[in-house]
Parts: C-alpha cells; sequence; structure tokens
C-alpha cells in the first residue's frame, strides 16, 4: 500500500524535476549558473494560468492530441515498477500494452500536429513517426532478452529480477542492452543527438515543431506528458542499470529517486558534449542501437 | 385439408428452431436478394428489397451461427444431384461456422452502405448488376466454407471469383478498372489451376471427391508436400499473400467501397479458410510448413505495410494493409502449426487463437476503413491522399469513425486490433523461454510492422480529413448520408467491444481453435485475465475523456483568442504548402528503395521561357514493375500465336469440343 503511494507521488511529482536537472547539467557545461531546478514547476502551473490560441484550421483532434497522449502516458506509468518495488498493476504481457500505450500518444499527438495544416507541423509528424518506428523494435528486443533472462512476461518480475547475481552472470548482455536502450531514450524522447529541444529554428525539429501551435493549458499538458515519458523511460533503464536493493523500504525509494537524478545529470552531460546528428544519419544510430540489442540477445542464448 | 397444412407449418416452425437450417436460409436469402431487382422496374425498390434481403439474412444466420459456435454443434446435408462428382454433401462445422460470421456481419452492412454510395438514382446503368452479384458473392462465400466436396468447392469458388469480376468493373468505362479487372481474373484463374490441381491430386489420394474427414488423409511425405504447395499456391494467392499478390491492389482500389469492403474484409479470408481446411485433413504436419508459413506471413507483413507507406492513392494504401494483416493471420496460423508439431499447447492456442480473432477483427476494422474511404470519396470525388484535406470541419461522423477505424487497424489500445495481436505477442514472447529461442524474433518483427502501420494510418487519417484542404472539391465535401453512416457506426462499435471484451469474441474462436490445433487442448486459455483489457481501455477512454473535459473547462475559463496557423514569420501561407501524403511517407520511403519508388513524371523545361509544364507522380512497386509485368508481357506475346484458335467461328468451336471428347474416350479405352 505504502510502495503503491510513493509511486503514485513519485510518478505524478517528479518528472519535471528531471528536466530541471537536464537544464542545470546543460548551464554548468556551458558555464551558466542557469534556470532553478524548479523551473519546469513554474513553466507548468504558468502555462494552466494562460490563455488559449487556437488556429482556424484545427479541430477538436487538435485539442484531444494533448490529452489522449498524457491518458496513455498515465496510464502506462502504472505499468513499470519504480525501483524494485512491483508496479500498481501487473500482469502477463503487460510490457506489450506499455509499448502500446506510447504507440497510441504518438498516433494522437502526431494527428493533433497534421490538424494545424503547417508544412513544419506536417514535417515533424512525418519524422516522430518513422523515427519512432525504428525505436521500437530495439525495445521489444531488450524485452525479450529480459523475458529470456528472468523467465517471466510482465514488467515488475521481469525488471525485479535484474539484480547483482544476474550482472555477474550476463553482464555483457546487459551492458549491451542498456546502451540500445539509452539510444531509444534519447530517441523517444527527443534529445539530442536526435532532436535539440531548445533550438528555435523549426527546420530541424521533431517533437518541438509538432506542438508548435499548442498553447496554454494544452501545452502544460504536453510538456508535463512528454516530462513523464522520459521519466518512464528512464525508470525502465535504471531499473536495469541500478541492480542494488538496501533491504530497507524507504532506503531502496532513496536509491531510485537519486539514480534518476543521476540519469538526468548523464542525459544533460550527453546533449552539452555531443551535437546534434544530421537527420539522414538517425536512422542509421538506431539501427545500431537495434543491433545492440539483438546481440544481447544472441549473448543471453548462446 | 386444412389439417395437413397445420401439419406442414408446425413442420416448418419445426425447422426453423434448427439453426443449421437457419443457416441455409440465410444463404439461400442472400444469393436471392439482388434477384428481384434484376425483373423490377424501378431499380431503387429492387436496393430496397435486396438490403433488406441483406439484413434478413444476416438476422437469421448470426443467432443461429453464434448459438451453433458456442454449443459446439455440427450438422450436415446430403443435396441430391445428378452429377458423377460424388455426393453432394455441405456441413456446418465450427471452422465453417466461424468462417460464416464474417460474411454475415460484412455483407448486410455493404448492402446498405450501398444504398447511399451507390444509390439507383444516379448509378442507373450497373445498380441492378451491383446489387445482384453483391448477394451472389456473398452467396458464393457462404458456399465455399460450407462445401465438403472438390466439385461443388470449386464451383462455388468459381462464382465467388467471377461474381467478384463483375462488382469490380462496375465502372467499366474506365480503362484502369478493365485492367485491374482482367488482371484479377487472370490472378485468380492461375489460383483455380492450383487448386484444381489440388483436389485431383486429393481424388487420387482418397478415391472420392469428398473432403477426407480431419486428421484422416493418409499419404506419402512428398504427396502431403505436393498437396500442401498446391494448396498454398492456391489458397495464399486468394489471401494475397507476397508475393502472390499482385492482383490485389489495383482490384480493391477500383472495386466500388462498398464492394472492397466485402472484398478485404471477406473475401481474402476465403484463402485463410482454404489453408485451415487443407491443414485439418493430414493427421500431423511437419515442422517446416509452420516455419513456411511464418516467414511468408511475417514476410507478407513487413512488406505489405512498408508498401503501403508510400502509396497515395488511399484504397491502394488499404488494400497494401489487407497484405499485412493477412499476413500476419497467416503468421499466426504458422505458430499454431509449430506448436501442434512440437507438442507446446501454450503456442498452439495463441497462435490461432491470434490468428482467427484476428480474422474477425481485420473483418470489421478494414471494412470500416473502406466504407471511411468511400464517404471520402462520394464527398470530394478523388482517391488521391493528396488533393484531400480538411475534412473534418465538414465531415464530421466520417471523421471520428476513421479515426476509430485508424486506431485499431494500427493494433492500439483499446481497440480490437491490439487485443489479437496481444495474443501474437503473448506467442513469440512465450517462446523466449525456450531452449531455441528463434520464433521470439516474431515479436520485433511485428512490433517494426506496427511501427510502420502507424505512419501509414497516420498519414491516410491525417492527410486526409486534417489540415486544409488541398483542392476544390475537398473545399466543398459533405457528410455522407445517414444510410451509409450507420454501417460504419455499426461495425466500430463491435471493433470497440472486441477491443473492450475479447473474451466475448475468444468465445467464438475457441471450439474452432480446438479443432484446428488439437494439441492446444492442453492449455487453460487466455493467459491474461481479460479484465485487463477492459480496465486498461475502460481506464483510458475515462481518464483521456476527464482531461479533456477539465482543459476545456480551463481554456473557457481564461482569455481565448483565434488567428491562422503559425507560419513560423511567412506571411502569405497557402494550404498547398502543407505536408502531402507523399511528403509525409517520404522520410520512411527513402529507406525502402528495393521495394518501391516514387516514379516522377515531367515534360523537360525547354527554351528560355518556360511555359505551363505538367508534372505527375506515382509510386510504383518494384516486383510489380520490374519482374512480373516484363513476364506477362513475354507471356503475352507467346499465347498471341495461340489466339489463332480463337476466330470467333461458332462450329469450328464445336469441332473442337468434339475433337477433345474422342480423344479423351481414347485416352480412358
Amino acid at each position: 500500500m505504502i510502495d503503491t503511494f510513493f509511486h503514485m507521488a513519485l510518478v505524478l511529482a517528479m518528472p519535471p524535476l528531471l528536466l530541471g536537472v537536464i537544464g542545470k547539467t546543460k548551464a554548468a557545461f556551458a558555464g551558466r549558473v542557469g534556470a532553478p531546478f524548479l523551473q519546469p514547476y513554474y513553466d507548468l502551473s504558468r502555462l494552466m494560468r494562460k490563455g488559449v490560441v487556437l488556429s482556424d484550421t484545427t479541430t477538436w483532434l487538435f485539442r484531444a492530441g494533448p490529452t489522449v497522449t498524457l491518458a496513455a502516458t498515465l496510464f502506462a506509468a502504472l505499468l513499470v515498477p519504480l525501483g524494485k518495488h512491483p508496479a500498481p498493476i501487473s500482469f502477463e504481457g503487460d510490457m506489450i500494452l506499455f509499448a502500446y500505450l506510447f504507440a497510441l500518444g504518438r498516433f494522437f499527438t502526431t494527428v493533433a500536429a497534421l490538424d494545424t495544416g503547417s508544412a513544419f507541423e506536417g514535417m515533424g509528424a512525418a519524422r516522430e513517426v518513422t523515427f519512432s518506428c525504428l525505436a521500437e523494435p530495439t525495445l521489444f528486443f531488450a524485452l525479450i532478452t529480459l523475458t529470456r533472462l528472468s523467465g517471466t512476461m510482465s514488467l515488475t518480475p521481469m525488471l525485479n529480477h535484474v539484480t547483482l547475481p544476474v550482472w555477474v552472470a550476463a553482464g555483457a548482455s546487459l551492458i549491451l542492452m542498456l546502451a540500445g536502450l539509452f539510444v531509444v531514450l534519447l530517441a523517444e524522447n527527443s534529445r539530442i543527438p536526435f532532436d535539440d529541444p531548445n533550438t528555435h529554428l523549426e527546420l530541424t525539429m521533431i517533437h518541438e515543431v509538432m506542438v508548435l501551435d499548442h498553447s496554454g493549458p494544452y501545452f502544460g499538458c504536453i510538456l508535463y506528458g512528454a516530462a513523464l515519458k522520459l521519466y518512464l523511460l528512464g525508470a525502465l533503464f535504471v531499473n536495469i542499470a541500478v541492480p542494488f536493493t538496501g533491504g530497507n523500504r524507504f532506503f531502496d525509494w532513496g536509491i531510485f529517486a537519486l539514480s534518476m537524478l543521476a540519469l538526468a545529470v548523464a542525459i544533460g552531460v550527453v546533449e552539452s558534449v555531443m551535437a546534434r546528428l544530421r537527420l539522414i544519419r538517425v536512422p542509421q544510430l538506431l539501427v545500431a542501437a537495434l543491433i545492440l540489442t539483438a546481440f544481447s540477445l544472441v549473448l543471453v542464448v548462446r | 385439408m386444412a389439417h395437413y397444412w397445420t401439419e406442414r407449418l408446425a413442420m416448418l416452425f419445426d425447422m426453423m428452431r434448427d439453426p443449421a437450417f437457419l443457416v441455409v436460409t440465410a444463404m439461400i436469402v442472400a444469393g436471392c436478394s439482388g434477384l428481384p431487382g434484376i425483373f423490377l422496374r424501378q431499380a431503387a425498390l429492387g436496393q430496397l428489397l435486396a438490403t433488406a434481403g441483406a439484413l434478413c439474412s444476416s438476422l437469421l444466420a448470426l443467432p443461429a451461427l453464434i448459438s451453433m459456435l458456442t454449443a459446439g454443434e455440427s450438422a450436415s446435408f446430403i443435396l441430391d444431384w445428378n452429377l458423377p462428382l460424388g455426393p453432394c454433401v455441405i456441413s456446418l462445422d465450427p471452422l465453417s461456422l466461424f468462417f460464416l460470421i464474417p460474411i454475415f456481419l460484412v455483407f448486410p452492412a455493404g448492402s446498405l452502405y450501398a444504398c447511399g454510395y451507390w444509390p439507383a438514382a444516379s448509378r442507373r446503368g450497373s445498380v441492378r448488376s451491383v446489387t445482384f452479384f453483391y448477394g451472389l458473392l456473398a452467396a458464393a462465400m457462404a458456399l465455399v466454407v460450407v462445401s465438403r466436396n472438390g466439385a461443388l468447392f470449386m464451383i462455388a469458388w468459381e462464382i465467388m471469383a467471377l461474381s467478384g469480376y463483375f462488382l469490380l468493373v462496375a465502372e467499366h468505362q474506365d480503362p484502369e478498372v478493365r485492367s485491374a479487372g482482367t488482371v484479377y481474373l487472370i490472378a485468380s484463374h492461375i489460383g483455380a489451376a492450383a487448386l484444381l490441381l489440388l483436389f485431383s491430386l486429393l481424388k487420387g489420394a482418397t478415391g472420392s471427391l469428398l473432403f477426407p474427414a480431419a486428421g484422416s488423409l493418409q499419404v506419402t511425405a512428398a504427396g502431403a508436400t505436393l498437396l500442401f504447395c498446391a494448396g498454398l499456391v492456391g489458397f495464399g494467392s486468394k489471401a494475397g499473400l507476397m508475393p502472390l499478390h499482385v492482383w490485389l491492389p489495383s482490384a480493391h482500389a477500383n472495386a466500388p467501397s462498398h464492394v472492397s469492403a466485402l472484398l478485404s474484409g471477406v473475401m481474402l479470408k476465403m484463402g485463410i479458410y482454404g489453408i485451415l481446411r487443407l491443414l485439418s485433413f493430414f493427421p500431423e504436419h511437419p515442422l517446416w510448413w509452420g516455419a513456411l508459413l511464418v516467414a511468408a506471413g511475417l514476410g507478407s507483413a513487413l512488406a505489405g505495410i512498408c508498401i503501403a507507406s508510400a502509396q497515395k492513392d488511399i484504397k491502394r494504401l488499404l488494400a497494401y494493409s489487407s497484405i499485412e494483416n493477412l499476413g500476419i493471420i497467416t503468421a499466426g496460423i504458422g505458430i499454431a502449426l509449430i506448436g501442434q508439431a512440437t507438442a507446446n499447447p501454450r503456442l498452439a492456442y495463441l497462435g490461432m487463437a491470434g490468428a482467427l480473432f484476428h480474422v474477425l477483427n481485420h473483418g470489421l476494422f478494414k471494412p470500416l476503413l473502406f466504407f471511411a474511404a468511400g464517404s471520402v470519396m462520394h464527398a470530394t470525388g478523388t482517391r488521391d491522399l493528396d488533393r484531400m484535406g480538411g475534412l473534418a470541419a465538414r465531415m464530421p461522423w466520417s471523421t471520428a469513425l476513421s479515426l476509430c477505424g485508424a486506431v485499431a487497424i494500427c493494433g492500439l489500445p483499446p481497440f480490437n486490433g491490439f487485443a489479437s495481436e496481444m495474443l501474437l505477442y503473448l506467442g513469440f514472447f512465450g517462446e523466449a523461454l525456450a531452449p531455441e529461442p528463434y520464433l521470439a524474433l516474431g515479436a520485433p518483427l511485428l512490433a517494426l510492422t506496427g511501427g510502420v502501420a502507424l505512419i501509414c494510418f497516420v498519414k491516410l487519417f491525417g492527410i486526409a480529413f486534417l489540415g486544409a484542404s488541398r483542392s476544390e472539391q475537398a473545399a466543398h465535401a459533405h457528410e455522407a448520408p445517414a444510410t451509409m453512416l450507420v454501417p460504419m457506426v455499426l461495425v466500430a462499435g463491435v471493433s470497440l467491444l472486441a477491443g473492450l471484451f475479447p473474451q466475448l469474441f475468444l468465445a467464438l474462436v475457441d471450439p474452432v481453435v480446438q479443432a484446428a490445433v488439437p494439441v492446444s487442448l492442453g492449455f487453460p486459455g487466455l493467459p491474461i485475465p481479460p479484465v485487463w483489457f477492459t480496465v486498461s481501455g475502460g481506464c483510458l477512454i475515462a481518464l483521456a475523456a476527464a482531461l479533456f473535459w477539465f482543459l476545456r473547462r480551463r481554456q473557457s475559463a481564461l482569455p481565448a483568442g483565434s488567428g491562422p496557423t503559425w507560419g513560423c514569420g511567412y506571411l502569405r501561407p497557402a494550404a498547398s504548402m502543407q505536408y502531402t501524403g507523399s511528403s509525409f511517407g517520404d522520410l520512411f520511403g527513402a529507406l525502402l528503395s528495393p521495394l518501391i519508388r516514387v516514379r516522377i513524371r515531367m515534360r523537360e523545361i525547354a527554351g528560355m521561357f518556360p511555359v505551363v509544364s505538367r508534372l505527375s507522380y506515382a509510386p510504383e512497386e518494384a516486383l510489380l514493375c520490374r519482374v512480373i509485368l516484363p513476364a506477362g508481357n513475354v507471356v503475352g506475346i507467346a499465347f498471341s500465336y495461340l489466339r489463332r484458335l480463337q476466330h470467333g467461328e461458332v462450329q469450328i468451336y464445336i469441332l473442337y469440343i468434339f475433337v477433345t471428347l474422342i480423344l479423351l474416350m481414347l485416352w480412358v479405352h
């Protein structure tokens, strides 16, 4: 019960903090002070109080985009275990629902982008669906490897199975899988080197360009949903990367929260030291990640 | 005398209580539904009668089918015919009953849709034949499914193929339609030739044209292989398995939309039925049959959807997506066969249940999407996605219903496509635990297929319905009439129902699974409590609705504004600047150049002051344009010599028949 409470509290409250930490890390690399850690929360609360400007071209689907995407992401949040604690909902095959909920979100985000009738947003939508489609098999290869390692077909037992002895036995495979998953994490959340969330040049963007016309509370929903998605895929990564348990429930929750912050720092570092890839290079990197996770499966099978 | 009639009436009522009799009656009603229209002077009345007949047949058949399937009943009838082809047996076993369901779901929906889409008032020339052959096609498909005699099967198969042809060429004034019809006819008869070979081989093995009972066919390994291959070519070409699919896209694109819905939603499944029926004859299936079906199915699914992603013709896109879905179904059957061969009940159950559930699901959302495409064509007069756009404001119902179809066909929750794909995924994931987890590789492939399907249907829905209108016709589109919307609402509703409560539909699937792969009896049923489908789908809908409502409230409480879409500083944005369907698919299409490429035709610019020029572009399938059409040309040249035999002089034709008969008699003695 108390675990469920912690789960809900973290999932609902913590995601924007990751964005704050990433921003601060990038600022530190650039030699700036940077916005406060809590800036994303201020942004969200400001957006919820701002008026809405709607394009004349749009229909109800434009407004349904952010809502369905956030609803799907929120439901997905109930399926991922955080740390070594069970998720509130767990059943055989929930990892497939997890992946498909993100696909549902993507469907509605891209549809809302096309609803504006803007060439830029159409371009962003085309890039989003294409790159995500190439990232999808990587996630499934990782899930198959985890299924094989743990002998179960549900996210909670699958991810809780990854402990120190498993790392000792199948470390090489797990490292390859983490490399693949990290690429998927960056690609799915539109981070550098796939997409630059800070750029103001519409031609080069993917996610940001799709949401150019959203404003006010709708844009707040999109920002929050994006942070939540980063948090969930990050939790998937952290659950594999950090196999320790302290024995104490509260201590474990602390470890998990700290690992998530460390992941945010890592993303900030990647964003600071790398440049955005040319668009034609993006599919190549995604396929490389796919092959890495495929190798991780081969290593487990041998 | 009165006593005699009451007795007769009582007998009739007794028979009416027999569900099998109801099903046969429904088949006859369906087949005759278009008949009055041919003789009636008012075509509109004929169409109305045909629709009433179609609805009646479905009301008769569906409850009977469901009750027979769930009760595990079966029935057979022997018709008295005076042909030397063995007894004419028709039989309703679980497999037949199951495949009758999509027929009696889509046929009445399509008939009702036709009242608005192909109205007698404006289609005076073709409405009679279209209505008649629509009913005949449904009845022929039903006869294919129930017949147990090779000869009767071939007769029904040919009636089905030919009524399909006559429906397809309804707009035969258009040369494109005629050529699509010819390709369909040739491909269909190549398939039929393979089936003739299959049935003659079967007759050689069993001594009769009657289908052998399940699991009773005793043949050598080589004989079994030959039978399987002949069946795979014959039935696989009907199911549109790659590379036997060449006829399918143009046929489904050029037929009237309610015909495409029936062809794609139901007739393709006749190929799947044939494969399943053929497999049921054999007591055991070699492992490589299953492996071949999985490879062919997944290959066809992936290649089909990749080619679909590059299409700009809305119905051609849907046709290629049918190839994908039929590929997924074939892969499921292959998985089940592997499960059967390796005595793995879990794999056998999940594969077969996933495949059959997908048969039902595809029979729901594909007709829905073809109906939606029909509404769009009705409104805009074009099939070209790049000339549509902005229909959502003028066609709110069609938009919402197509959205349902698009979400369902991408396999996204809470619709039914997700439920059946989930079963297949579970089958693949279970194999990850096997000592040799080759089959687990199917999961990423299926995921990739799903990802590409998302590209296709975001494109189809987003480009057709959203944004600004790209042409004059699209700007003046109008909503479809109620007769077209009602069937779409029904089909979409059943789709959502199957997604939220898959157990209702799995109850229909289970008896067939047990009959088709007996190993699966060892498996307790769905590994996930079905309530999770209801919970996740319900939560999703409730959560999204609550958020939508909350944001709406928030929006009305705050100052609001409106204006044109942000053009990034450009002052004169125009509808023609939007992303088109072709540009949307181009980024992914660039990765697919071996499969499909866009051919651009343009006039060279000449001189110092170029005048108005033309440019057209169309995606071309590499296999079709590089291999099959050139090969077809060579065959055409070879056959031109044979045409000398066909000179139009009837008396010589009769001579041919006489000579053939004499030769045959000589050969027999």
